[in-house]
């Protein structure tokens, strides 16, 4: 393969004139994880609650909260990004919608990406947070009711503490999931590390290094966040428990 | 938007919606699917190797490609391969490759190392005995593989694999950032031509969730019908 290599662009001024090359894609770095973290705020907060509420014995609160899960676990993560950009804003009282549309532009596209992926992300959290809730023994909610506490407490002080920390693995995979799927936004503007590697390649014509950085600096994230989360999973593993024999899962 | 939702323009653009875009999305989902899983299982046996380069080698590839988000994979392959078809040709410069076999390609290679997984699972979920039993009926590797092992890591394994490409069947919509008309590239360039983007959006995304609910809820009973005989 006749390719030549030219990894100096790196250092070379980019045409917005911020700084290097190199520069631009950190910042772009910067972009995807403001978007996962905000994301994943969002999907721990939704998914904790649809995820245990759909353990629950009222039968109309589950389906809810299966149907939110069926809604958005079957539409492509791209075409929700489309609804979240073009179409929310149209839906919503005109005050609001033209008060998005006309927000200066990282944010324009930050917050329906945020929103979107949060959101998404959310089913994939509820059903992990269900999981874990179903995998502990019947006998820990029956000993909660017995010694006198109600069902809420029960949760609060019984299953939930347990759910979590059984789940942190899985979680620790849906965190990566979100910092991979940030990189959608880039269909509706958004120029986080991938479409700045996008734009970089467009700009210097250098296709196979500006791709080449992203992936060091996708691969290198990564790392980073395993060596975090192992460290935590360590420190809050139940003991006694093998680890949660996870069924082998479809994903992306 | 000012006019109210417009029917109309869906009924004026399914026939071109389904017959050039969903035919696309069907075809390269079919491919993908096919090619992901020969590939992934090839893939499986690879981690699953005594020989330590050859693992290293397969594991390599598949934590590489499941570290990295598609839309990137896909940038990659779009300038890869023609590339590697001039060096697989013989030729002096990149040759031309269309949207359709550059996504094909690119799917084919991303699922891979997914359905390698879930395939590598299904694999170690066979009890050891099967194998010895089978090198003491004087099969080798590939027999004892092809004839025993396989078949029943696929049937344990098959309502994963089928979730797996429903998911494939979706992520193929990601095709749109190399202007490809997929269903949803398709379209796309309606919404843009009529400025109805909110129709057109949302018609997508029904068509998406009817097919992938419809596929899932086929997959759940197929579930509960394996789980019976087993």
């Amino acid at each position: 393969m006749n390719y030549n290599w030219h990894w100096k662009v790196l250092l070379e001024t980019e045409p917005g004139g911020s700084g290097t090359y190199l520069h631009y894609l950190i910042v772009g770095l910067g972009w995807t994880l403001a978007t996962a973290l905000a994301a994943w705020v969002i999907a721990l907060a939704i998914g904790a609650l649809v995820g245990t509420l759909r353990t629950t014995p009222l039968k109309w609160v589950v389906r809810l909260g299966n149907l939110y899960v069926e809604i958005f676990r079957n539409v492509p993560l791209i075409v929700q990004m489309f609804l979240w950009f073009f179409v929310v804003p149209e839906l919503l009282p005109k005050g609001l919608g033209d008060w998005i549309k006309q927000m200066p532009p990282p944010w324009s596209s930050y917050l329906p990406a945020v929103l979107c992926l949060g959101i998404f992300t959310s089913v994939r959290v509820a059903e992990q947070v269900r999981a874990g809730i179903n995998s502990l023994p019947r006998g820990q909610r029956m000993a909660g009711i017995a010694t006198g506490l109600t069902e809420t407490q029960t949760y609060r002080y019984v299953i939930l503490p347990q759910a979590f920390r059984i789940i942190l693995p899985p979680l620790t995979s849906e965190f990566m999931n979100v910092i991979k799927n940030s990189s959608v936004a880039l269909t509706i503007g958004l120029l986080e590390l991938t479409g700045r590697a996008r734009s970089m390649q467009e700009f210097s014509f250098r296709v196979f290094e500006a791709f080449t950085a992203a992936t060091v600096i996708y691969l290198l994230t990564n790392l980073i966040v395993v060596v975090l989360m192992r460290a935590l999973e360590k420190k809050v593993r139940v003991p006694g428990l093998i680890a949660v024999a996870g069924a082998p899962q479809a994903g992306h | 938007m000012d006019s109210g939702f417009d029917f109309d323009v869906i009924q004026r653009s399914w026939v071109y919606l389904f017959r050039e875009g969903m035919s696309f999305t069907l075809t390269l989902t079919a491919l993908a699917m096919a090619g992901g899983i020969v590939f992934g299982t090839l893939l499986a046996m690879m981690r699953l190797s005594s020989m330590k380069p050859v693992a290293m080698l397969a594991g390599g590839y598949v934590n590489l490609m499941r570290s990295i988000p598609l839309v990137l994979v896909i940038f990659w392959f779009f300038f890869l391969v023609p590339y590697i078809g001039a060096w697989v040709i013989g030729a002096r410069d990149p040759i031309k490759v269309g949207a359709f076999w550059s996504a094909a390609i690119t799917f084919t290679m991303f699922e891979a190392a997914y359905y390698c997984e879930i395939m590598r699972a299904g694999i170690q979920s066979i009890p050891r005995g099967q194998v010895w039993s089978g090198y003491a009926l004087g099969l080798d590797y590939w027999q004892t593989m092809a004839r025993i092992v396989l078949p029943q890591a696929f049937r344990n394994m098959l309502p994963v694999l089928l979730t797996q490409t429903i998911i494939l069947f979706q992520d193929t919509s990601l095709v749109y950032v190399i202007s490809a008309t997929d269903f949803l590239g398709a379209a796309a360039k309606v919404a843009n031509r009529d400025y109805r983007l909110v129709e057109m959006y949302s018609f997508v995304a029904v068509v998406y969730f009817v097919v992938s609910y419809g596929l899932s809820a086929l997959v759940r009973r197929l579930q509960e019908r394996i789980a019976i005989v087993k």
